[in-house]
């Protein structure tokens, strides 16, 4: 029996974006919760089920019972996962089959985190023994992953700065988003090396902030009188594992076998996306995800982003709010409430008349991967 | 400033023991599989204990990194320096730096080990094979 289509997400709520000095991440958690059970027009009382994202730049011991403890609830279940920036969509999964279950009728899914005006030491830490190389850093992971796509498949510096160009042109409307400034391509290729060939506008924005879902079946949606419900049409994970150096293939990632799952579940195809929010820590994750999950063909993304085409009003248009580049670096929940809003047919950039959206969260340096689809 | 130190284990030992004496060495299990850094257990077929063997010092560069940014005061007077990730012959990957220096690499480039000694270390470093594919 299929489950897709059997839950929605019923609330989406987030605290503001960029510098919150003094604010630690188990009352962002509360506040992000909170304007959510607000969105779903629904009393904390129904929640039965609390799934939290750890908190990326500090990991606490029992963090998921300090968020409910903070939330005044004693849920059935629920708990924190580590699973990197692929954790969120995860754990809206795991909510779903939670309800599914019977174990739960109501479940919260957030995740907070303050590295912008607390410690970032997590996004430039040694890589074990291979420090004594100078391997340091979060983007130098991936800097080496975005070179080897430029030496398989000789993609273009223009090609990740199209990717850059569409989340900060997206962002820049929206008052929420932390980077407001709109980029040009000449920008982008004047832009400093961070860990070359990344340039700064190919590197997510390191955020404070926190950001929520209420999710339940639809039909205790229906009786609970939720007034915009979004249905989960389709979910799937993927796990490449390896570190970096170890991985047989550089360019390919599991992310592929998550979108192949959440399709098969939702029943449709990757052709059938009106909108999607691609997790764009940095630009490569956005160019490789677009050829893993079949929107074009391995070593096209150059072609299938350029001349706007994933920009608002193009083809495909990818993170109509802005992205982890522009709206704020937080791990993924963003892009999940984008899409939400996008099948609410709310979004700020709305795509006129989209009725399928695809959302990707990854984790690590791509070493997790999770898929989602929502119908409209 | 000294460049942090690898954590010496009895796991690792060998493999930094082997770079003091000049060679490069790789763990390969009974059953045929071989990788860096050191396990336990053989991530193949999950038996502990695969013994270390030299490597050949031949492979080929996969992709590379240079830093405009030190995250550690070791490296503040070496910017810009690059990080290169190698595929020896024999199967395994390993990060290394490429001797020559960042301007003269390419993409799948052969290259041959040339151990570096530094600060008390001996690092698994490559020079590039400028010979390849000529006829021997």
């Amino acid at each position: 029996m299929s489950l897709s289509c059997r839950c929605v997400i019923a609330g989406i709520g987030h605290t503001a974006f960029g510098k919150l000095p003094g604010r630690d991440t188990v009352s962002l958690n509360v506040e992000a919760c909170r304007e959510a059970l607000n969105d779903a027009g629904i009393d904390k009382s129904l929640v039965d089920a609390v799934f939290v994202k750890v908190p990326t730049s500090a990991h606490q011991f029992m963090y998921g019972q300090k968020v409910a403890e903070a939330l005044g609830l004693a849920p059935r279940i629920g708990g924190a996962w580590d699973q990197g920036g692929a954790a969120n969509i995860t754990l809206l999964s795991f909510a779903v089959m939670a309800i599914e279950a019977g174990q739960c009728d109501v479940a919260l899914v957030c995740y907070a985190d303050n590295p912008r005006s607390g410690n970032r030491a997590v996004y430039g830490r040694p890589r074990g023994d291979d420090a004594a190389l100078g391997w340091f850093s979060t983007a130098a992971g991936y800097a080496m992953i975005h070179r080897r796509h430029v030496i398989e498949y000789g993609t273009p510096p223009e090609a990740f700065g199209a990717v850059a160009l569409a989340s900060r042109r997206h962002g820049a409307g929206n008052p929420w988003a932390q980077l407001r400034k709109p980029l040009t391509m000449d920008d982008y290729l004047a832009s400093p090396w961070v860990v070359d060939p990344l340039r700064r506008d190919d590197c997510a924005l390191v955020s404070d902030g926190g950001a929520a879902l209420v999710v339940m079946s639809a039909k205790r949606a229906r009786e609970l009188g939720v007034p915009q419900p979004v249905p989960v049409l389709g979910f799937g994970h993927g796990q490449t594992s390896f570190e970096p150096p170890q991985r047989d293939s550089l360019t390919r990632t599991e992310a592929a076998r998550a979108a192949a799952t959440a399709f098969a579940m939702a029943g449709a195809r990757p052709q059938d996306v009106d909108v999607a929010q691609l997790y764009d820590c940095f630009t490569i994750t956005v160019l490789m995800t677009l050829e893993d999950y079949g929107l074009c063909r391995k070593g096209e993304a150059p072609a299938f982003v350029a001349d706007g085409a994933i920009e608002h009003g193009g083809r495909l248009p990818v993170n109509t709010s802005g992205g982890l580049l522009s709206e704020t670096g937080m791990p993924g929940l963003q892009l999940v409430m984008e899409g939400v809003r996008q099948m609410r047919g709310t979004a700020r950039l709305q795509v006129p008349g989209a009725k399928l959206c695809v959302v990707s969260n990854q984790g690590g340096t791509m070493h997790t991967h999770s898929t989602l689809l929502l119908g409209g | 400033m000294d460049l942090p130190q690898p954590e010496i284990t009895d796991l690792n030992r060998p493999y930094w023991d082997a770079l003091q004496q000049g060679h490069l060495v790789y763990q390969r299990c009974g059953c045929g599989h071989g990788w860096l850094p050191a396990r336990a257990e053989c991530p193949a077929c999950l038996r502990p204990g695969a013994p270390w063997v030299r490597a050949s010092g031949r492979g080929m560069l996969l992709s590379w990194v240079v830093y405009h940014t030190a995250y550690h005061p070791a490296f503040a007077d070496r910017l810009p320096y690059h990080v290169a990730l190698v595929q020896l012959e024999e199967g395994p990957r390993l990060l290394t730096r490429i001797v020559d220096g960042h301007a003269r690499l390419a993409g799948d480039a052969p290259v041959e080990l040339q151990v570096s000694h530094e600060g008390g270390l001996a690092l698994a470093t490559f020079r590039l094979r400028d010979d390849a594919g000529l006829p021997p």
